[in-house]
């Protein structure tokens, strides 16, 4: 190791000819002059977790709203003892977080309140997540309803005979005020339990770690694991066509995912198979539903059908594809069973069972949230994007349908302004000309930020990494940072996290975003900055699976392990020192990878 | 002379040997032979801890390789010979226990005295017979066994005397048997028997010697299992020592073995270390068990594969399960089963540094659940890579 710490988040050298490069996202998330000490006395790590490419303004406007929404739940609502918020920033278009812990002298006065306001959740937990699923959708919905159509040329008759006073541009302005309001609205359920549930999985998972001090993490998560889960629902469903689309007789058509015709009364039937479980759960992301170019199921079919194509294939080879949900649960129940019947005594038992049920209990919050916020409302979300900067490219606000990706969320406000006023006026805006060159020049810094490797972390890191969040979400440890300062990966091979057991070689195939997800070959081992559980239909096809980012209870982690495959995440360098084409062993018991060739 | 160490009085103490057999073995083909899968707790004294925890397993299910017991009855037998009785107290009262080559040298006089006896005719014949079957069983003419001592003492139910008798490994043939039968007996007078009772104050009466015959294996690895993780207690997992060859290499320590943890609930093996392995025992072509050097490419070869990883994992764990405490078994991968049926197990004992340790409830137990998760957010938890080792 050949320093103790990383650079200053004021000395990174970032890439050339992006100057400028700060406009493109929000003052208060950008490293500064106003609180320089403050974040010069800070440890950040580059979240690449879930922001592992550069972001877009509105990338970034969403990671903000998702931070903020975390961070407020510890601080302001639960009370969490040691941990508030979790701070934020972008630096050279990368998302860098920093755990805000409390000061160790208040930790005991927010015990009380946090006994108070925590265990009202644990409490209630079922009727309040019955409660927060129909809010959920109620917010989602609501962004659903927005519209964001051009303005048209007269007010329908209605208007006028109903006595209603407000016209369509009026309604455009307030759509996009309550979209932003309802993004937030989005984002603050999606943290409404989620610190909760992890609190008592960790409970839990404490227990275990004394009972049993080398029990892999992967045994306490297959305890814990529902069987039957929302997220795994798209992919089920997928299955399910697949075999339809066999019993109708047209497997065929899906032979070329890209040009699939669905013809004749079986087409038909098919598609109305289709049609019933587009919503919700084809609202799903290749990614992680934090970017613009996220393919999302309903919207790229050729993605699914890719997919489907592979079931297919699967099935006429006389392969059974059908999750054994039975076998799953014996497989779970035997699992609790002996553990439990290797403590000590009726007391380690009773507390056993009482941590494991609370952590069922609020386990498939943990678990499910993630399919209604991150894929279906951000799904929805994305959509609307799309939507408005189609409008404002039509009406010639802007060049192009995605110019606007290019434009503040609160710079949108003065384009719209602008569209508004003209359209009531009757008269010619400014803003293709004063946005045109701004886009053009975003786009190209945000092309020089894409190709630019991000620090792993800046400034000072703790001594010991405490912070339950850090560890539990972002698999960050005291030694992934040891790593990250000894800048490689070991000579003897990489390490992470054993999220999947098993021992598996193959050769490596890199994939960086989702686009390249179909590049992967039958056998490959993926390798990966992180996966999504989107690219579930893939497991089949890959032997084993390496991220640079990930802990144990990282989306792709519990996908890994439902699908049998050795995996290894946070290994921290994985995608910088294995290459496509390198053979290499991956042993998801151990948490080691080794470049064979 | 030794005033210390009380004569064979075998007139005193047979009777209550021989009311105990007649008891229970009455109603049994022979008095003289317990087939390991016929065994039933009470023959204890009959088959010696040894032979007894070899038919306890058997009972249990486990895979232990076939094979029968020869009763200390057998033996009983032999003491019937008054003179044998009279030579025998005649060469202890030699003895001067300060002498150790006067010891050893009395010790192998009397062990040569009670070699010298003929096996009486219904002992030959009913060993004969059990070995014949033995042999049908495995499908084996002149099937190779080990011939083993498996002393029982009265008074001490429990004492192994664990190392202090012999056994005989690739016996072949009855004649062989029967020879090795008898210096089984005989070894209950080595010098280090002797002086082990001396020191310990057990009197040479009372105790018994059953022999134990049992299919030998011819393992390609064999090792040694913990059903815990001794480096931190951890009983989740199997500690599991493997080498190539013949159990001794290991036990004696004249390898480094191959070591592994197992997962006995997941089943997968967590932690590998694969060592230099530079020689084995093994038998050779002329039958007679050898040190050898091991080939090149195979010294740094896993000597077990991780299905037999497994495998023997989940015999440990049912060793465990069925004694009720953490094992220490002895475990060997034939050569000659098919995989699947290849794993065997030759012996469990309880294991004793962890076992003994008084057990608390945890600290992170307790049903105040709310306390707890306090507690866990606001203590370190647990790091990536937290080597159990180093606690």
């Amino acid at each position: 190791m050949s320093t103790n710490r990383f650079e200053s988040p004021f000395e990174v050298e970032g890439p050339e000819g992006v100057e400028g490069w700060e406009e493109l996202y929000s003052p208060s998330a950008s490293f500064g002059a106003a609180r320089r000490q403050y974040e010069d006395d800070r440890f950040w790590f580059w979240d690449s977790m879930h922001w592992g490419h550069a972001m877009t303004p509105w990338d970034s406007y969403f990671f903000e709203v998702a931070l903020a929404s975390l961070s407020q739940m510890n601080s302001r609502h639960y009370r969490i003892p040691p941990a508030d918020g979790v701070d934020f920033r972008v630096l050279y278009g990368y998302a860098y977080l920093s755990p805000v812990g409390v000061d160790p002298s208040k930790i005991a006065d927010r015990v009380p309140q946090f006994m108070e306001r925590a265990g009202f959740y644990f409490g209630n937990w079922n009727d309040l997540y019955d409660k927060w699923l129909g809010k959920v959708k109620d917010t989602i919905a609501r962004i659903e309803a927005l519209d964001f159509n051009p303005l048209p040329e007269m007010e329908d008759l209605e208007v006028v005979t109903g006595g209603i006073g407000l016209g369509s541009g009026f309604e455009l302005l307030k759509s996009y005020h309550q979209f932003r309001d309802l993004v937030l609205e989005a984002w603050n359920y999606h943290f409404e339990f989620l610190n909760l549930g992890y609190a008592a999985y960790l409970d839990f998972f404490g227990f275990c770690k004394e009972a049993f001090p080398s029990i892999p993490d992967l045994g306490i998560a297959k305890m814990v694991a529902g069987v039957e889960v929302d997220l795994f629902r798209p992919n089920e469903e997928l299955k399910v066509l697949a075999q339809k689309a066999v019993d109708l007789g047209i497997a065929r058509a899906f032979d070329d995912p890209e040009n699939v015709s669905l013809e004749g009364g079986p087409g038909a039937e098919w598609q109305a198979a289709w049609d019933a479980v587009e919503d919700p759960w084809f609202n799903f992301t290749s990614g992680n539903g934090f970017y613009h170019f996220d393919k999302i199921w309903k919207e790229e079919r050729s993605v699914p059908y890719g997919f489907i194509r592979d079931y297919i294939a699967k099935i006429e080879a006389g392969e059974d594809i059908t999750r054994p949900i039975e076998a799953i649960t014996a497989e779970r129940d035997r699992v609790v069973a002996e553990y439990r019947d290797l403590l000590n005594g009726d007391e380690d038992r009773e507390a056993f069972d009482s941590k494991l049920g609370l952590a069922r209990v609020v386990f498939p919050y943990v678990e499910n949230h993630n399919f209604y916020i991150e894929h279906w409302a951000m799904s929805v979300v994305w959509r609307k994007v799309r939507e408005l900067g189609a409008t404002l490219a039509k009406d010639g606000l802007l060049a192009h349908d995605d110019d606007l990706l290019f434009v503040r969320p609160d710079e949108v406000d003065q384009i719209l302004w602008d569209y508004y006023a003209n359209w009531a006026v009757n008269s010619p805006t400014m803003s293709a000309a004063k946005w045109g060159p701004v886009v053009e020049r975003r786009r190209a810094i945000h092309a020089k930020l894409s190709q630019w490797q991000a620090p792993k972390a800046l400034g000072e890191p703790p001594e010991v990494i405490t912070e339950p969040f850090t560890i539990m979400l972002w698999g960050i440890t005291s030694e992934s940072v040891a790593s990250w300062l000894g800048a490689g990966a070991d000579a003897d091979g990489i390490t992470g996290m054993a999220a999947s057991p098993g021992v598996a070689e193959g050769v490596a195939r890199l994939v960086f975003s989702p686009a390249d997800v179909g590049e992967l070959e039958e056998g490959e081992i993926l390798v990966a900055p992180i996966t999504a559980p989107s690219w579930a239909p893939v497991f089949p096809k890959i032997r084993a699976c390496v991220t640079d980012i990930g802990g144990m209870m990282s989306h792709a982690a519990i996908v890994c392990r439902e699908y049998g495959v050795p995996a290894v995440t946070g290994t921290g360098f994985g995608t910088n020192t294995i290459s496509t084409g390198d053979r290499i062993r991956v042993d998801g018991s151990s948490g080691t990878v080794t470049i064979l060739d | 002379m030794c005033e210390a160490c009380p004569i064979i009085d075998w007139a005193e103490a047979l009777p209550t040997v021989r009311s105990f057999t007649a008891r229970l073995v009455s109603e049994s083909m022979t008095e003289f032979i317990v087939w390991y899968d016929r065994y039933e707790p009470e023959q204890k004294p009959l088959v010696g801890a040894k032979n007894a925890s070899l038919g306890e397993m058997m009972g249990a299910g486990m895979p232990v390789p076939p094979g029968f017991a020869l009763t200390t009855e057998a033996y009983r037998i032999i003491w019937s010979h008054q003179d044998l009785v009279d030579d025998v107290n005649g060469m202890l009262r030699q003895l001067d226990h300060d002498d150790l080559a006067q010891n050893a040298e009395v010790a192998n006089r009397i062990r040569g005295r009670i070699e010298s006896v003929p096996v009486p005719a219904e002992v030959v014949d009913a060993l004969s017979r059990a070995y014949e079957d033995l042999c049908s069983h495995c499908d084996l003419a002149d099937l190779p066994v080990a011939v083993r001592s498996s002393a029982t003492a009265e008074d001490l139910p429990d004492a192994s005397f664990a190392g202090q008798q012999d056994t005989y490994l690739w016996i072949c043939g009855v004649q062989s048997v029967i020879e090795h039968t008898r210096r089984c007996w005989s070894s209950l007078f080595t010098d280090r028997a002797i002086a082990y009772r001396h020191q310990m104050g057990y009197l040479h009466r009372g105790i018994g010697m059953s022999v134990g015959v049992q299919k030998m294996v011819d393992p390609i690895s064999s090792g040694v299992a913990f059903t815990l993780n001794p480096s931190n207690g951890d009983r989740s997992q199997v500690a599991i020592d493997a080498s190539w060859g013949l159990g001794e290499a290991v036990v004696s320590g004249e390898v480094t073995p191959d070591n592994f943890l197992v997962d006995k609930v997941l089943h997968e093996v967590v932690k590998r270390e694969i060592s230099h392995k530079h020689m084995e025992y093994r038998l050779t072509d002329d039958g007679v068990v050898e040190k050898v050097e091991i080939e090149v490419d195979r010294q740094a070869q896993a000597s077990v594969s991780d299905a037999e990883l497994v495998a023997i994992a989940q015999l440990a764990r049912r060793a465990e399960k069925h004694y009720g405490c953490p094992q220490d078994v002895e475990w060997a991968i034939d050569r000659h089963l098919p995989e699947g049926e290849n794993v065997l197990m030759l012996q469990s004992r309880p294991e004793t540094v962890w076992s003994r340790r008084q057990t608390q409830p945890l600290n992170r137990g307790g049903t105040d659940t709310m306390a707890s998760i306090v507690s866990t957010l606001v203590s370190p938890l647990h790091k990536k890579s937290d080597p159990p080792d180093a606690r």
